[in-house]
């Protein structure tokens, strides 16, 4: 089991600043990034996994920093222009939460049975099946 | 046979608005509730379609002369390398070809997202590709390296050739190994955790007019969304008649066709690049023949239905990558599209690698077309061949 991920959101201000390094460097903290993105207003998203003994005093060094700290709560989402309704998931989908509705075999999705394994992201031919942090 | 039709009479139909179109799906409610006698004298043309990953797919494509010319030699589209070895101007993009720094499966299984097939799709949604191509230079074109942006509209030409579309059958595949395997049927799970099958069934142009009596060579049919031709039987044209263990006919398989049409003409919807884990890129193309009702037995074939239409079952755990023969025995498409199938004393769920909505919707579009008075059909120069003519395939030694 993968530690808890967590969103941290800079401000355009400290979005230059080496935050990540004292995490590691001050904190002993073992981090993975999982995504990164800095938009045109020099705002930064940050997703990380992160742990270590001195987790919490590392989140509290992040707020006093000006660092937004959220826990993830992530979520798979369909395109459904680009779904063409085949049915490649659902036979793959652990949870049930993609299925084929009959007569019709229009696949479905059932965002509350979502496990986000995000085994579909992959497995769907036309990528129909995207994540969103 | 009680009713005779020929093309003729029935373009007659078409063009005045006269003419009885229905698709494969609903010929089936016909002929349950008047018999085939009666249907067959009221219905003149059956619709039929699929939708699905066609890997001997791609596009020629003519760019155009710049200035100075140039005779490609080699050339790239959005990073994807087509083929410059035909005539100065002219390039071939297969649909599963991909990026020279594609990692392929070295992260095994490999993503695969964009190839040839994606590059297609973009063309036809009217987005701006990058070119790039290089040559040895000669005296009439001396040009030897170039670099620009095209789109589809700009350029003189690209004609969708695909040289084997339309399986009129296909295996359910199934693994009965300890591992996973990822395959262009998709992820299969080791032990017999899941099985895919991939033709329309009773939708599937080639399992309606089963032994190739009004297919063939110019067969004007729906192609990627625009009208297209077929040209020839696609390779590996290899017709037969399945029976199971006792003899039994269970229906035809092999047949495969050769499919043109004008890129220009179709769209992002009917054509769409496609990614499968571990196995490689490819191109969703969407195909709809009509059939005309020539004669009763016609029509009896265009009737069958998804409990009357099967799929053989294939190991592809070991069997199929070793090429050994033989089969797990035989299912109904009814009983695939039921969710599950019953194999070797355990219930499998299954999924389709196909789009049946699709594949009704485009049957749909081409009735639509038909009864427009928009859409003639085109007497075949020459049928494709079935199970009489003994082609066999032959193995590489």
């Amino acid at each position: 089991m993968s530690p808890p991920k967590i969103v941290l959101r800079f401000t355009a201000s400290i979005s230059d600043k080496p935050i990540i390094y004292h995490l590691v460097k001050d904190y002993d903290l073992v981090v993975n990034i999982v995504k990164a993105n800095i938009n045109p207003h020099k705002e930064g998203m940050l997703i990380l996994e992160l742990s270590g003994e001195k987790y919490q005093e590392g989140l509290e060094y992040l707020r006093s920093q000006g660092v937004t700290v959220q826990p993830l709560t992530q979520e798979i989402v369909r395109n459904e222009d680009r779904c063409s309704s085949c049915g490649a998931c659902t036979a793959i989908c652990p949870s049930g939460a993609l299925y084929i509705e009959r007569p019709g075999m229009e696949v479905k999705f059932d965002s509350d049975k979502c496990v986000v394994c995000q085994l579909c992201l992959k497995i769907c031919p036309l990528r129909a099946m995207e994540v969103r942090f | 046979m009680s009713i005779k039709r020929t093309y003729t009479e029935i373009n007659s139909k078409i063009k005045s608005g006269q003419a009885v179109v229905v698709t494969a799906e609903e010929l089936i409610g016909m002929v349950k509730d008047k018999g085939i006698a009666a249907t067959a004298e009221q219905v003149d043309v059956v619709t039929t379609g699929t939708f699905g990953p066609m890997c001997s797919s791609g596009a020629f494509i003519n760019l155009g002369h710049s200035k100075p010319r140039m005779k490609i030699q080699k050339a790239w589209l959005n990073k994807v390398p087509a083929y410059g070895g035909i005539a100065a101007a002219d390039v071939f993009l297969g649909a599963t070809e991909l990026p020279e720094d594609d990692p392929l499966n070295n992260s095994y299984p490999g993503e695969f997202r964009y190839g040839g097939g994606h590059v297609i799709e973009d063309m036809v949604a009217g987005k701006t590709i990058k070119y790039k191509a290089v040559a040895y230079g000669t005296d009439c074109y001396p040009l030897k390296e170039i670099e620009t942006e095209i789109t589809l509209q700009e350029i003189n030409e690209a004609i969708l050739m695909n040289p084997r579309n339309a399986y009129q059958n296909y295996n359910c595949a199934v693994n009965l190994s300890d591992r996973t395997v990822y395959t262009y049927m998709g992820m299969l799970k080791p032990g017999l955790g899941n099985a895919h099958y991939s033709t329309a069934g009773q939708l599937s142009p080639l399992l309606k007019d089963p032994d190739f009596r009004t297919i063939g060579i110019g067969t004007r049919i729906f192609l990627g969304g625009g009208i297209g031709y077929v040209i020839w039987n696609g390779t590996q044209h290899f017709p037969e008649h399945i029976t199971d263990k006792d003899g039994k006919y269970l229906g035809s398989a092999g047949g495969t066709l050769s499919v043109l049409g004008d890129l220009k003409q179709m769209s992002p919807k009917w054509l769409k690049g496609s990614s499968f884990l571990g196995y490689g890129a490819s191109l969703t193309v969407g195909i709809g023949i009509p059939i005309p009702v020539l004669d009763e037995d016609i029509l009896r074939f265009a009737a069958a239905s998804d409990e009357e239409l099967y799929a053989p079952v294939v190991d592809y755990g070991d069997a199929y990558p070793n090429r050994k023969p033989g089969n797990l025995g035989y299912v109904s498409y009814a009983e695939l599209k039921s969710g599950k199938i019953s194999l070797n004393g355990k219930e499998i769920p299954t999924a389709s690698m196909s789009s049946y909505k699709k594949a009704r919707e485009i049957a749909s579009i081409l009735k639509g077309w038909i009864l427009k008075g928009d859409f003639l059909l085109s007497q075949p120069a020459q049928l494709l061949p079935n199970t009489t003519s003994g082609i066999v395939g032959k193995a590489l030694k």
